[in-house]
C-alpha cells in the first residue's frame, strides 16, 4: 500500500509529462464537502466532490439519464425477481493501482449498510450483495425492486484492501467527531485524484491519467482547484475578476451582470427542485388561524381557492426575475410520473377563488400564519411576501413568519405549522420518492415530511405497493392515479420549479446538470 | 496588590461564566442542528437517536455544565458540521485571523498616528482638512460595504488584487503563514485595509485631538521659547505625552479587531475563526459557537484584566484605595 502523497506526486509528474497543455479549472460555490468518506453524509456538495474521485456502479449524465460507470450493464435476474445482476467493467484500477473487482463492490455495499453510514436508507431494501465471479455481482433485495438502479447513483465503490490497510473499514462516526483515513484521503476509480485538501478553504485534484474512460470523455481539465466562497457578492466578484472559471450557486440578481461581462456566460436548466406550500388539513382545529372550532383548510374548496389566488407568472417575473418555471404539480419535470398536463393545472382566478371561498362558508375569508424559510430556497422569503398579497386579494389575511431554515424545518417535521413553504428534490427521479415523503400518512419512517395531516389508507397501501411492483406499466398507471388524487385533493399548492444557474468562463464547455452535480470529466476547455 | 489581582481575576471568571450561560440559553433560538445534520431521508428514530447522542434533549443548563466540564479539560467537543474536534479546527483557523489582525493593527497604528500628527500640526491646511473629511468615511461606512467597494475597484475593475482567499500559504510547524508568498501578501492587502480602516480613523482622530490639547500646554510654549526645533517639539515632547490615552485605546481595539474580523472574513472568504463562526451560526454548530464565544470573552476579559493591572501601577490612587475595597 503506497501512501497517497507518493501517488499524487506521481500523478502530478504524469500530468506535467502529458503532451496536452495543462488546463486548470478554478471552481467555486457556496459550501464545501463535509467529509471525503464515501458513505458518511448524504449531502449534495459532499457528493459533488466525491464524484470527481470515486465512482458508483451507475452515474447520471448531464441530462439525468443513466450512464454505465463501474457497471457496464445491469438487468433484473431472469430466474429470481428479487435479484439484480450487474456486470462490472474490466481493467479498471483504483488510484493506488489496485485492480477493481466484484469483491470491492460487495465490500462497499456492506460498508454502506453500517449503522454510521448515511447511505443506508437509500439501500435499505438490499439484503445481500454477492460476487458471482470477479466481474459479476448479484444484488438481492427483500422483494422485487424495479427502481433499484436509481438508488445507486451516489453509492461509491471503495477498494477493500486499501480500506483495510488504512483501518477505515468502519464508516466515520461523524456526530462523534471521528476522523479516519478515509475522511481526509481518497482512493477511488474516478477521473480525478486528490492532491491536497483543506476543509472549507481549498481542494485540489489532478487528472487520473490511468482513468478507464480517458479517451471516452472530454477530460480536458488537468487540475481542479475547488474553493468555497460563502458571500454571494464576493463569489460573483471573483467570477467577474477572472479568478474563477466555473461558479455554482449563482445569485439570481447577478445573472445579467455576469452574462454581460466579457468572456463570461451563465447557463441554466430546470433544477430538480419544486417549491410549494403545504396546509394542515388533518387537524380538527388549527392554531394559526382566527376561526375557532373548525379548520378551514380541511375543506378542499378553501385549498383550491388559495391555489387559485396565487399568480405564479407574477412571482416568476417579479420575485424570481424570470428564473423559475410555474408549477402545477409537486414533482420536477423529468421525474417518472410528471406530466405536462398536470404541471399546467394551476390556474389564477381571483373571482373564482372568492366564490369557492364563499361556498365553503368563508365569504369574508380568515386569517392564518404562514411559516417560511429565509435562507434555504432562491428568494424564498420574497415568494412568501408575494403570496401574502395575493391571498389578501381573496380575503385571507396572512401573517408571514419567516425564519432561518434551522428553525423552519423542525416546524414541519414536528407538526407545529399549519401553513408552510417547502421545496423538494427527487434524487431517484421517480414519483415513489415524492409519495413516500410527502403524500403517505405520517409514520416514524414514512411520510416524515408530510405536514398536511392527510391520511388516506387506501392511497397509502397503493404507495407502499409501488416499491415491489415490477410490472412497470401497471406501476406507472398506479403512479398516475395517485397523482390524480393528490391533484384533486389539492394536497399542496405548487408554486414553481427552481431554475439552476451555472456561471462559467466562455472557455468552459458544460451543460447544466439538473441535480446540480457537475462532473468534471464531461467538461471541455477551449 | 495581590488581593487586588485575585479579586479582579475572580470577577473575570464570573463574567466568563455569565457569558457562557447567556450564550447557551440563546442557542436553542438559533434553530435545531439535527435538521442540518441528517439528510431529508432521515426517520423519526434517527432524529431521536442523534438528539440523545448529542445531549440536545437535556435542558440548556445541563448542556452548559457539560460544556464547562469538557472545556476545563481543554475539550471543546466536536463540530456538528465538520465532524472534527473544535480545538483542532480553531488551531487550524487561528493563524489566518491572527495574521490578518496583526497586519490590520499595524496599518491602523502606523497610519493612524502618522495622519493624526500630520492633521494636528497642519490643522488648517487643505490636505489635513481633506484627510479629516475622508476619515468620516472610515468611521461611518459599514465594513462589508468597504470590503465590497474595494473588491469592486481593485479586483473586478482593475484586476490588481485577488477578491477572496489567502493565496498560497506556507506551513511552518503547524502555523500556516501567508507572509512568505507573493500571492499570500497580495491577498492580505484588501482585507487588512477593510478590517483596519475603522481603527485607523479612530486612532487618527484621537491622536489629533490629544495632540491639539498637548500643543496648547505651557511646556510646549516654553519649549518653543527655548528655540527648540519644531520636529523635536512635535515628536519628542508633544507626541510622547499624547500616547498614554492612545495606547489604552489601541489595546482595547486590538481585541475588537480580532472579534470583529467576522464580517471582513466573510466578505473576503478569509479562512479564519470569524468565518468559522458565521458558518457555525448558519449550521447551528453549537460546540463551535460556544468555543468561539468563550475564547473571545476570555480575550476581552484578559485584556481588561491586564489594563486594570496596568492602571494599578500607573495610578497611585488605586493603591491607596485598596483597603476600602474596589
Amino acid at each position: 500500500m503506497k501512501p497517497i502523497s507518493a501517488l499524487t506526486v506521481a500523478a502530478v509528474l504524469m500530468t506535467t509529462a502529458a503532451p496536452l497543455s495543462a488546463e486548470t479549472l478554478r471552481w467555486a460555490r457556496a459550501g464545501d464537502a463535509l467529509t471525503l468518506d464515501p458513505h458518511s453524509q448524504n449531502e449534495g456538495p459532499t457528493h459533488t466532490i466525491r464524484h470527481q474521485m470515486y465512482e458508483p456502479l451507475i452515474i447520471r449524465d448531464v441530462t439525468g439519464a443513466f450512464e454505465p460507470a463501474l457497471a457496464t450493464d445491469w438487468a433484473p435476474s431472469e430466474s429470481d425477481p428479487n435479484v439484480w445482476v450487474f456486470n462490472l467493467r474490466e481493467g479498471v484500477t483504483f488510484h493506488d493501482g489496485a485492480a477493481f473487482t466484484a469483491e470491492d463492490v460487495v465490500f462497499s455495499f456492506e460498508r454502506a449498510k453500517q449503522p454510521n453510514s448515511d447511505m443506508k436508507e437509500l439501500i435499505g431494501s438490499i439484503t445481500e450483495v454477492r460476487a458471482v465471479d470477479d466481474y459479476t455481482v448479484e444484488i438481492v433485495t427483500d422483494g422485487p425492486n424495479p427502481i433499484l438502479p436509481s438508488n445507486l447513483t451516489n453509492l461509491f465503490i471503495m477498494d477493500k484492501d486499501w480500506t483495510e490497510a488504512n483501518n477505515t473499514v468502519d464508516v466515520q462516526d461523524f456526530e462523534g467527531g471521528e476522523i479516519t483515513f478515509a475522511t481526509t484521503n481518497a482512493n477511488g476509480t474516478g477521473p480525478y485524484v486528490l492532491q491536497s485538501r483543506e476543509p472549507d478553504v481549498r481542494t485540489v485534484m489532478v487528472r487520473n491519467e490511468d482513468y478507464w474512460g480517458i479517451d471516452q470523455f472530454p477530460m480536458d481539465v488537468t487540475e481542479i482547484v475547488y474553493t468555497p466562497i460563502q458571500n454571494a457578492a464576493t463569489r460573483v466578484a471573483a467570477m467577474l475578476s477572472g479568478e474563477v472559471d466555473f461558479l455554482q450557486d449563482m445569485p439570481v440578481q447577478d445573472i445579467e451582470r455576469v452574462n454581460a461581462a466579457d468572456g463570461l456566460t451563465v447557463k441554466q436548466a430546470p433544477q430538480n427542485r419544486v417549491i410549494f406550500f403545504g396546509m394542515n388539513m388533518g387537524a380538527e382545529d388549527i392554531e394559526a388561524d382566527n376561526i375557532d372550532g373548525a379548520n378551514p383548510l380541511a375543506d378542499v374548496r378553501v385549498r383550491r381557492a388559495m391555489s387559485m389566488a396565487i399568480n405564479r407568472d407574477a412571482i416568476q417575473q417579479v420575485v424570481m426575475r424570470g428564473q423559475s418555471q410555474p408549477a402545477g404539480m409537486i414533482a420536477p419535470p423529468f421525474v417518472n410520473g410528471w406530466t405536462a398536463e398536470m404541471d399546467a393545472e394551476s390556474t389564477t382566478d381571483v373571482e373564482g377563488a372568492k366564490e369557492l371561498l364563499a361556498d365553503a362558508g368563508y365569504p369574508d375569508g380568515f386569517s392564518i400564519r404562514l411559516d417560511c424559510p429565509n435562507d434555504r430556497y432562491i428568494n424564498d422569503e420574497g415568494i412568501c411576501q408575494a403570496a401574502v398579497g395575493m391571498l389578501g386579494q381573496i380575503g385571507i389575511t396572512v401573517n408571514l413568519d419567516a425564519k432561518p431554515k434551522a428553525q423552519h424545518f423542525p416546524l414541519i417535521t414536528d407538526g407545529n405549522t399549519d401553513f408552510y413553504m417547502l421545496g423538494w428534490g427527487v434524487p431517484t427521479y421517480d414519483s415513489e420518492y415524492v409519495f413516500n415523503f410527502l403524500v403517505h400518512g405520517r409514520e416514524s419512517d414514512i411520510g416524515t415530511w408530510n405536514g398536511t395531516g392527510y391520511d388516506n389508507d387506501e392511497l397509502d397501501a397503493m404507495i407502499k405497493s409501488l416499491a415491489s411492483n415490477t410490472d412497470l406499466e401497471a406501476r406507472n398507471a398506479d403512479i398516475a392515479s395517485i397523482w390524480r388524487v393528490v391533484q384533486d385533493e389539492q394536497l399542496y399548492i405548487p408554486i414553481h420549479h427552481q431554475v439552476l444557474n451555472w456561471g462559467m468562463s466562455e472557455r468552459v464547455g458544460i451543460e447544466v446538470d439538473p441535480e446540480d452535480q457537475p462532473k468534471v470529466k464531461y467538461f471541455t476547455m477551449n | 496588590m495581590l488581593a487586588y489581582i485575585i479579586r479582579r481575576m475572580g470577577q473575570s471568571a464570573l463574567v466568563l461564566l455569565i457569558v457562557g450561560l447567556v450564550a447557551f440559553s440563546m442557542f436553542r433560538f438559533v434553530g435545531d442542528p439535527i435538521d442540518n445534520m441528517l439528510g431529508q431521508e432521515r426517520t423519526a428514530e434517527d432524529i431521536e437517536r442523534l438528539r440523545e447522542q448529542l445531549g440536545l434533549d437535556q435542558p440548556f443548563a445541563v448542556q452548559y455544565f457539560r460544556f464547562l466540564e469538557g472545556a476545563v479539560q481543554g475539550n471543546f467537543g466536536v463540530s456538528y458540521r465538520q465532524g472534527r474536534p473544535v480545538s483542532e479546527i480553531l488551531l487550524e483557523r487561528a493563524p489566518a485571523t491572527l495574521e490578518l489582525a496583526a497586519v490590520s493593527g499595524i496599518l491602523a497604528i502606523v497610519f493612524g498616528i502618522a495622519l493624526g500628527v500630520f492633521t494636528a500640526i497642519r490643522r488648517n491646511g487643505f490636505t489635513a482638512n481633506f484627510i479629516m473629511s475622508a476619515s468620516l468615511i472610515g468611521v461611518s461606512l459599514p465594513t462589508f460595504l468597504i470590503g465590497i467597494l474595494l473588491i469592486y475597484i481593485f479586483s473586478v475593475e482593475l484586476g490588481w488584487l485577488p477578491s477572496f482567499g489567502r493565496g498560497e500559504t506556507v506551513d511552518i510547524g503547524g502555523w500556516s503563514t501567508g507572509f512568505l508568498t507573493e500571492s499570500g501578501l497580495k491577498a492580505l492587502i484588501l482585507p487588512a485595509i477593510t478590517l483596519g480602516l475603522y481603527q485607523m480613523t479612530l486612532i487618527m482622530r484621537l491622536v489629533r485631538s490629544e495632540m491639539l490639547e498637548v500643543l496648547r500646554q505651557d511646556y510646549i510654549r516654553f519649549a518653543r521659547a527655548r528655540g527648540l526645533k519644531d520636529r523635536a517639539i512635535n515628536f519628542r515632547h508633544a507626541l510622547k505625552n499624547t500616547m498614554v490615552p492612545v495606547i489604552t485605546v489601541i489595546g482595547l481595539q486590538l481585541g475588537a479587531i480580532i472579534a470583529f474580523a467576522i464580517i471582513t472574513e466573510t466578505v473576503f472568504q478569509w479562512p479564519g475563526v470569524g468565518l468559522l463562526f458565521i458558518n457555525a451560526i448558519q449550521f447551528v454548530d453549537i460546540p463551535v459557537m460556544a468555543a468561539y464565544l468563550m475564547l473571545i470573552s476570555v480575550m476581552f476579559v484578559g485584556i481588561n484584566l491586564i489594563v486594570d493591572i496596568l492602571y494599578f501601577f500607573i495610578d497611585p490612587r488605586l493603591r491607596v484605595d485598596r483597603a476600602g475595597g474596589h
